[in-house]
């Protein structure tokens, strides 16, 4: 494909328009896909995760300008949500880091979630491997505001950064069950603020519950905006892939993922696969109507449907 | 699925962005992705935003009369940037004279005071599907 050719090449208009074929589901995206996957992989992918006003987009500025410094070349994907009944999407993320726009080591591309529930949207996995073979060192992929059970960013980042700030008391709270456990680095952003040392307190008291990790996921404090702890937060994520690289873990965590993600993929094509035929006979709308008379059940129509007679 | 994105940008140093904030409601409303990135941008990083972002349109919005010096660079350097494909479109206060000679200069749409937002989403959708 010319434009995977171009890509690889650094033709930042042929990645633009290739994120554009991937994020739409177009058909010549599966190529493209193919194509580039065997140039993927050399990245290193920072998730950012947290709740709205956190400063999400101004932690992932400061640390591009930090990568930038040390010679890195970075590209960020930031995702913001796309409105459920429009499908439209006001992104902002940007605002926070066009001091970076012109760099030409850095890529920026925000993302509408598209109806995808989980914090990225569908096709975020797939951007990741573009810019990966764009030849990107630092991928930071921001996730929508977040709150309980987004989680998503688990399967497509080697690190997870929890980002929270003081005065958040019931967020924090809220986060103890699904968000406190994907959290590889947790920071207290805006810790000029009153409250921090309870932020932080509350945060490292929890962590020190979960006694059967490896890894003691450290609470880092910065106030994104000013620039301040953004090389401990960096000490924090180069400490992790240290650690992930040592345990043999880093082979590990991407075993599981591609295994998470062709199971993804599988589900897709057979769900794709048997309502195609379903509904050239009507037989997925008459099972619906089965259903609502109480005639038939779900789990007996999906068996109907994937093994018809 | 297909989606139109489109860029609002503040170029130069006016900082009266309301007008910029209720039209990129009003595209975010009518199902496109809306990619704003805030006052005080330069030309430079309006074009690069654009590529990067794959945008179909770049809305400039300008009220503090230097249209005619900042609209010309985005328009020039997105040719230089093999982009003259992207639709330009202008809001702000705009003299008719400045309108046409903006036209004339490869800029799609002008939009001045008392333009309603469907006309604006409208245009966008009619020249980008186009």
């Amino acid at each position: 494909m010319e434009l995977v050719d171009r890509l690889l090449a650094g033709d930042r208009r042929a990645c633009a328009r290739l994120i554009t074929l991937v994020e739409n589901e177009a058909p010549e995206a599966k190529q493209a896909l193919r194509e580039v996957y065997p140039y993927t992989g050399n990245a290193h992918v920072i998730g950012v995760t947290g709740p709205p006003g956190a400063g999400k987009s101004s932690l992932v500025d400061k640390l591009t300008q930090y990568y930038r410094e040390q010679g890195e070349t970075v590209g960020v994907i930031a995702v913001d949500p796309s409105s459920p009944f429009t499908g439209g999407a006001l992104l902002g993320d940007r605002i926070r880091m066009q001091e970076r726009a012109t760099d030409p080591g850095v890529f920026i591309r925000s993302m509408g979630t598209r109806g995808h529930m989980g914090g990225l949207a569908l096709t975020t996995k797939d951007v990741i491997k573009i810019l990966d073979a764009f030849g990107k060192d630092i991928i930071l992929v921001e996730t929508v505001g977040t709150g309980q059970d987004e989680i998503d960013i688990i399967k497509a980042a080697d690190t997870v950064l929890v980002v929270t700030m003081p005065s958040l008391g019931d967020d924090i709270q809220a986060i103890k069950a699904g968000i406190l456990e994907i959290g590889d680095i947790f920071v207290v952003n805006k810790a000029d603020l009153d409250y921090v040392d309870k932020a932080v307190m509350e945060l490292e008291m929890m962590l020190d519950f979960n006694s059967d990790k490896g890894w003691r996921p450290p609470v880092v404090r910065t106030v994104a905006n000013m620039g301040v702890g953004i090389e401990e937060l960096a000490e924090a994520i180069q400490a992790h892939i240290g650690y992930l690289r040592k345990e043999g873990l880093f082979e590990e965590k991407r075993r599981l993922k591609i295994e998470m993600e062709l199971l993804e993929v599988l589900n897709q094509l057979i769900v794709k696969e048997v309502l195609e035929k379903a509904k050239k006979t009507n037989e997925f709308d008459n099972l619906v109507d089965l259903i609502l008379e109480r005639e038939t059940d779900c789990y007996t129509a999906a068996e109907k449907l994937l093994n018809p007679k | 699925m297909r989606k139109i994105r489109v860029l609002v940008a503040k170029p130069g140093l006016d900082g009266h962005d309301r007008g910029a904030k209720v039209v990129a409601r009003a595209l975010r409303d009518a199902g496109m992705e809306v990619i704003y990135t805030g006052l005080r941008q330069t030309a430079e990083q309006i074009v690069e935003t654009a590529l990067q972002e794959d945008v179909d349109c770049v809305g400039l919005s300008i009220l503090s009369g230097a249209h005619m010096t900042l609209v010309p660079k985005v328009v020039e350097l997105l040719k230089r940037n093999q982009a003259g494909d992207i639709l330009v479109a202008v809001g702000g206060i705009i003299p008719d004279e400045d309108a046409a000679t903006l036209r004339r200069m490869g800029v799609g749409g002008v939009f001045g005071p008392g333009t309603s937002t469907q006309e604006i989403v409208t245009f966008i959708q009619s020249h980008v599907s186009a």
